[in-house]
């Protein structure tokens, strides 16, 4: 209790008002659930609405939509159902007191609030690797940004970053801001990539012809120059254990950085609460309702693991109210077992960790390293199914049949050639 | 003149590799496809690619100050810096619906995708 902070009820607070997040909000309003969605920017959508290119929804709404169409169309459900939401709220904390007694503390234009709640779903989403996380040293220069604050620049405020770019990394997110920029007539000079492979899906790829943008395969970008602004960045070229190769470096012209090394799942609220962490996600360990360690604390979307399909992460959205209601209603989330979850060979990542075996789950993994003519297998069921191509790019989506696992102490899962 | 054109095929996650082959601006030959639409899509690529265009345009009076949009059509891409530079032209007053149609360039229609 929080003397002087007005109080708020609910059954559930949804933190985060992405995809994720508002997915999230409109199913627990159609389960009956009492909702209160929170988000700290100015608007609803978390990064859709600076997406501005096509290549959302194919599955959820069956129809191909930018991410703001994306966006737009989960906010008019989540308004027509009265979904109650705040904007430029910001969450400063969760306390969890019991397994139905939870407070969200958080701060907005109208002053501080304390939100009770049985369940919270946790959408907060990720944040970008900045330079330093990458090891680039050099001069402290205006010019250096994330991809995802380059791109909150121009196609949310209409400001151009820059002129001359080098662009680091070449995965999805890369590689859709080296068009943004070339679109808008800035020169991208480069893309350098520190894996032998490109990282991004194919389509994306594509990008770099369209606009003759150079690509460095096992390259990195090790140092920027400058006086007040980005004048010239250091490339040197890396061998097959991506050391540095003595004398392969040589320097590009630039005026701006974009560093687009990945996402990091957004948890610090959570591991504050003791929530346990899977270090290859980055993201909670979670079961097949995906509730954490924490019993009544769920968590959906990049906050989970980073998908690159915002199909999945309003999938785990709805996944995550469906859990919420269940451990409202019986007063948590039982089981008879959990079944282990492993990684296996050429397995990265995956989620959920524990299975209840008694429905069914979508797994989602990545792997290690791009393979043709592969299978996902799990050797304790049998398992098989057969993948043309399986790429580090693109999140594996499997569906488990409860009556197919029901009877496991463990499962491995594994993507081996067939 | 011979032209070969090596594309990794987008229309499904398996990514064939296709190749097509041109002789005088004639399609003599494409390999590397699975199936029909890959072929398809592989000679539209070589012969005349096209491309859905998206940006933002400023806008008065809106919660946000630009709206994103899109041409409603793909659009050949020898003509994609020709219409960046209308675009940059454009502005635009709220109220903008989203799918509303807020200008149109050579018949192609230029479509709002966030709302102002
Ligand atoms: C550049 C880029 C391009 C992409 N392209 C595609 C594509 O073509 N197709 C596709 O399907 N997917 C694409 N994706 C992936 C997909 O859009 C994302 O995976 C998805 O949007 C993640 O949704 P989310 O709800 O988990 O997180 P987010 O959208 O990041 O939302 C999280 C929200 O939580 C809020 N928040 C965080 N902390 C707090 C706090 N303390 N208090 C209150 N609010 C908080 C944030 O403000 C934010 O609004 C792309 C992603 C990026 C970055």
């Amino acid at each position: 209790m929080f003397p002087g902070i007005p109080m708020l009820n609910y059954d559930v607070v949804v933190i985060g008002g992405g995809p994720a997040g508002m997915a999230a909000a409109v199913r627990a309003k159609e389960l009956g659930l009492n909702v209160l969605l929170l988000d700290e920017n100015d608007y609803l959508g978390g990064i859709l609405p600076q997406c501005i290119h096509p290549g959302f929804g194919l599955h959820y709404f069956r129809e191909e939509l930018t991410g703001p169409e994306f966006a737009a169309r989960l906010a008019k459900r989540l308004v027509e159902l009265g979904v109650e939401y705040r904007t430029a709220a910001r969450v400063m904390e969760i306390r969890n007191y019991s397994d139905l007694e939870k407070v969200v503390i958080f701060t907005s234009p109208s002053g501080a609030y304390q939100a009770w709640a049985k369940a919270i779903i946790y959408a907060a989403g990720a944040r970008e690797r900045h330079a330093f996380e990458i090891g680039i040293v050099g001069d402290r220069v205006a010019g250096v940004y994330t991809a995802g604050e380059a791109q909150t620049l121009m196609d949310i405020y209409g400001v151009m970053p820059g002129r001359e770019v080098v662009i680091v990394g070449s995965g999805d997110v890369g590689l859709i801001m080296a068009r943004r920029f070339a679109l808008e007539g800035a020169k991208v000079k480069a893309v350098v990539e520190l894996m032998p492979y490109p990282g991004g899906l194919a389509r994306n790829v594509m990008i770099l012809r369209d606009f003759d943008i150079p690509l460095y395969l096992s390259h990195k970008v090790v140092e920027v120059r400058g006086r007040g602004r980005v004048e010239k960045v250091k490339v040197v070229k890396v061998d097959e254990n991506l050391n540095e190769i003595p004398g392969s470096e040589f320097w590009i012209e630039a005026d701006t950085l974009i560093i687009s090394a990945g996402l990091v799942p957004s948890v610090k609220k959570l591991t504050a609460i003791g929530v346990e962490i899977d270090p290859s996600t980055g993201g909670p360990v979670v079961n097949d309702r995906l509730e954490t360690s924490v019993p009544g604390v769920f968590v959906a979307g990049n906050a989970l693991l980073i998908n690159d399909l915002v199909d999945y992460v309003a999938e785990q959205g709805e996944l995550a109210a469906e859990g919420a209601k269940e451990f409202i209603e019986n007063g948590g989330i039982g089981s008879r077992k959990w079944i282990r979850v492993e990684k296996g060979e050429n397995v990265r990542l995956l989620a959920p960790h524990r299975l209840s075996g008694e429905r069914d789950v979508y797994l989602y993994l990545r792997v290690a390293r791009p393979m043709e003519d592969v299978e996902l297998r799990i050797p304790e069921v049998g398992k098989r199914v057969k993948l043309s191509l399986a790429t580090p790019a693109e999140m594996l989506r499997v569906k488990l049949k409860a009556e197919e696992i029901r009877n496991s102490e463990k499962l491995t899962v594994e993507v081996v050639r067939e | 003149m011979t032209k070969t054109y090596r594309f990794t095929c987008i229309v499904c996650p398996l990514g064939c590799s296709i190749e097509v082959r041109i002789e005088d601006g004639k399609v003599v030959g494409v390999t590397g496809h699975t199936c029909p639409r890959g072929k398809e899509w592989a000679v539209e690529e070589a012969t005349n690619p096209k491309r859905v265009i998206m940006s933002v345009v400023p806008v008065e009076g809106g919660a946000l100050p630009t709206v994103s949009v899109k041409t409603a059509d793909p659009v050949p891409k020898e003509l994609i810096p020709e219409l960046m530079k209308f675009l940059m032209e454009l502005k635009l007053e709220a109220p903008v619906e989203i799918g509303e149609v807020v200008a149109e360039w050579n018949g192609i229609k230029i479509v709002a995708t966030r709302g102002a």
